[in-house]
């Protein structure tokens, strides 16, 4: 066969060894085994994990890019992408803020960054002004304390490769989709969690501080897993727009939840989105699944989208554990030239599991979204509850915003409900307003906080805060 | 206060008012009453700023100010408010925060800083005790799930709170039962003063036992046709519209 012969070759060329100087810190643009090898090494990785992610490749050369979603962008040439890069040097980055788009730092003033983080994010060349270190040790010390494994996936890959072996890609496996088979070959960075049974996690964790998550990487893996009884709140991302050298961004996020164990994974996405036309924006598809394997275990995803120039994401919960409760809730706000194909899948297998999605989709200017969502009842999953809330609110007359709803139910005693809406930002509900003395962009602000309230209650406190903010430094200009 | 002169405005090509004059001086309550049709909403909204409306001739003078040229929320910061006859729900939003947001924006143009939230609280405690609103009500969204006579409540507070130069009443009175009527027509009551000016458009002589105009003026057919004292109230109770236009130039 064609094919086959085809691997031998490409397996040949991977036990000539490496083609790439391994003194060198940016693999060239190009995806073969040379590459992953070079990444595993990189990362200082045992054979099991590079063996893996060969495995993974051999897996994406067979796959296409999905099609089905609802976005429309050029194709994208995997062979032109550099899948290892080390930070740019110093001398390559904007040497002062005076360097970076005005638009960017009005922003960050905006939002309220501190003076000190603004730089970084923007990737401008400063040493870190601010000790974080500090801070860190206190904040891992409490952690160990608590036994609580908190670090890097590559870490994780070199300390704890028995949990990692145990459970990396058993909710997303390595052919899940073009882009989880992707990220499996050539993840490297991301971050790694285990609660042992019975803890609850003593803080909030979340990617550090917004200045660490400045530097994540283009393909990141996360993996987090909660033993039994124990409990974790994760928090992902950062209000600040983030700019980012590289425009494809694959991650993939696993989450394992054993009996009577919650895991609340909160996002907040606000990647840069390009310019006015939409140039330069980030493309962020995403998997992300949380599998309730253990009996009465809960899975909670709560986002914010309002980065990137086209999102594809959609946080599911395989609800495997009986009486185990997924849920999901979901803003996504789109303006300027932004598309998001976004939503979530739902899969009841276990007795008596309940889910929850509420999403609420803000289109504004000339963006376009949809809501797609799946919700999934196997034969055994005996009296099964849904509810699916799922509001659009439409901005101006030039965007658009569109419901998929997919049920498949093979249980006769479950129970689906599903409600949707699509309105336009209400002109009376405007004209009421500013007749009270607020102008029109601060209405509008208060208008769709007033829409994604059920969302925002949902996220930790000093992110829903920061959660408003942000969708009123989005909508700006967005009407008018 | 405000001046109207030879007012002319239109929807959707057909016109409206066809010509309206009227003068409010400071202190002075006046009543506008007529039969359906007769412009009266029309005018609250042109008052109001509502794009929907084409004014075409004349002109509005507010404070000594070109009114017709003024954006809505600054018509508001001005010292012009209005009392909706179907006040909208805004899902979402508490009743606080929008009264909140409103005062300070109206603070802001007058060039002070922000309410202290302290401050604030007791002031909107107060006006709703007189209200004889619960205070569930700021956390309430804003007229969500309100009956008729909680949204006329909730028009009237706004007021007391934000205390306009010149209140503009659309209808306060429609929906209300008799008691709802009492609390709203006293908390209007208690914004009379020397220097604010009240204009409540109605079609019921009911309203005005409650809340006595100085001047009465009668709208027909995008005009008006009378104006006088309360009596003239009610003498259009008792006779109704028609002896007005009997003989009279078109």
């Amino acid at each position: 066969m064609a094919s086959e012969e085809m691997e031998q070759l490409v397996r040949r060329e991977y036990t000539q060894g490496f083609v790439t100087d391994i003194e060198s810190d940016t693999a060239p643009p190009g995806l073969n085994e040379d590459t992953i090898a070079f990444i595993s090494k990189k990362k200082e990785e045992p054979q099991w994990m590079l063996d893996w992610r060969l495995e993974a490749f051999e897996q994406w050369k067979k796959m296409s890019e999905p099609d089905w979603s609802h976005l429309d962008y050029p194709p994208i040439d995997y062979q032109a992408i550099s899948y290892f890069s080390a930070p740019k040097k110093p001398e390559d980055r904007p040497q002062s803020l005076d360097e970076v788009d005005p638009k960017l730092l009005e922003t960050y003033e905006k939002l309220g960054i501190p003076l000190h983080e603004r730089a970084a994010l923007a990737g401008v060349a400063v040493d870190a002004v601010f000790d974080s270190v500090s801070v860190t040790t206190t904040f891992k010390d409490k952690l160990a304390e608590a036994g609580v494994i908190f670090c890097s996936i590559s870490e994780a890959i070199r300390e704890h490769p028995e949990l990692v072996k145990q459970y990396l890609g058993t909710v997303v496996s390595r052919g899940d989709n073009f882009f989880a088979a992707l990220n499996s070959a050539v993840f490297t960075d991301g971050s790694f969690v285990y609660v042992p049974e019975g803890v609850e996690c003593p803080m909030e964790l979340s990617t550090y501080f917004r200045i660490n998550a400045a530097n994540t990487g283009q393909f990141e893996r996360t993996l987090i897993i909660c033993d039994k009884q124990a409990q974790v709140s994760y928090l992902e991302g950062c209000t600040a727009p983030q700019r980012d050298e590289n425009q494809l961004h694959a991650a993939v996020v696993e989450l394992v939840a054993l009996d009577d164990a919650y895991i609340k994974y909160s996002t907040v996405q606000n990647w840069y989105p390009g310019d006015e036309d939409g140039k330069g924006g980030i493309y962020n598809f995403v998997t992300k699944r949380g599998d309730c394997r253990g009996d009465r275990s809960k899975i909670s995803w709560t986002q914010v989208e309002t980065g990137s120039a086209i999102t594809w994401k959609y946080p599911s919960c395989l609800l495997r554990g009986d009486d185990s409760v997924g849920e999901f809730y979901s803003v996504a706000v789109t303006n300027g030239r932004q598309q998001a194909d976004t939503g979530t899948k739902m899969i009841h297998i276990g007795k008596n599991t309940k889910s929850t999605i509420v999403s609420k989709g803000i289109a504004a200017g000339k963006s376009d979204q949809a809501y797609r969502g799946l919700v999934k009842i196997l034969p055994r999953a005996e009296n099964a509850r849904n509810f699916t809330q799922c509001d659009s609110l439409l901005i101006g007359d030039q965007c658009g915003a569109h419901t998929f709803p997919y049920q498949e139910i093979s249980n006769s005693k479950s129970m689906v409900e599903h409600e949707a809406t699509t309105s336009k930002i209400g002109e009376d509900q405007l004209f009421y307003c500013q007749s009270r003395g607020i102008n029109e962009e601060d209405a509008v602000n208060m208008i769709v906080n007033g829409f994604c309230k059920d969302v925002f209650q949902e996220l930790p406190m000093e992110f829903a805060v920061e959660a408003e903010a942000l969708l009123s430094v989005t909508l700006e200009g967005s009407v008018g | 206060m405000l001046e109207i002169k030879d007012l002319h405005a239109s929807i959707d090509g057909t016109e409206i008012l066809k010509g309206i004059n009227l003068t409010i001086n400071p202190g002075e309550v006046h009543a506008i009453m007529g039969p359906n049709g007769a412009g009266k909403s029309t005018l609250s909204a042109v008052l109001a700023g509502n794009e929907g409306y084409e004014v075409t001739q004349g002109t509005i003078t507010f404070e000594g100010e070109d009114l017709l040229e003024m954006a809505v929320e600054d018509r508001a910061r001005a010292g012009l408010l209005m009392g909706f006859q179907y006040p909208v729900e805004i899902p979402g939003v508490k009743n606080v925060y929008l009264l909140k947001a409103a005062l300070n924006a109206q603070r802001e143009a007058r060039g002070e800083g922000e309410i202290p939230a302290p401050e604030f609280m007791k002031l909107v405690r107060e006006k709703l005790a007189y209200m004889k609103m619960d205070n569930s009500f700021l956390q309430r969204a804003v007229n969500e799930g309100f009956s008729g006579g909680e949204k006329k409540r909730n028009e009237i507070l706004q007021m007391l709170v934000l205390q306009p130069k010149l209140a503009l009443l659309d209808e306060i009175d429609s929906g209300l039962d008799i008691d709802a009527m009492k609390v709203v027509s006293q908390g209007v009551n208690s914004l009379r003063s020397e220097d604010r000016s009240i204009l409540m458009v109605t079609h019921y002589q009911r309203l005005l036992n409650h809340i006595e105009p100085d001047v009465v003026h009668i709208l027909m057919d995008g005009r008006v046709v009378k104006s006088g004292d309360k009596t003239l109230a009610t003498e259009v109770e008792d006779r109704g519209y028609d002896w007005l236009t009997e003989g009279s130039v078109a």
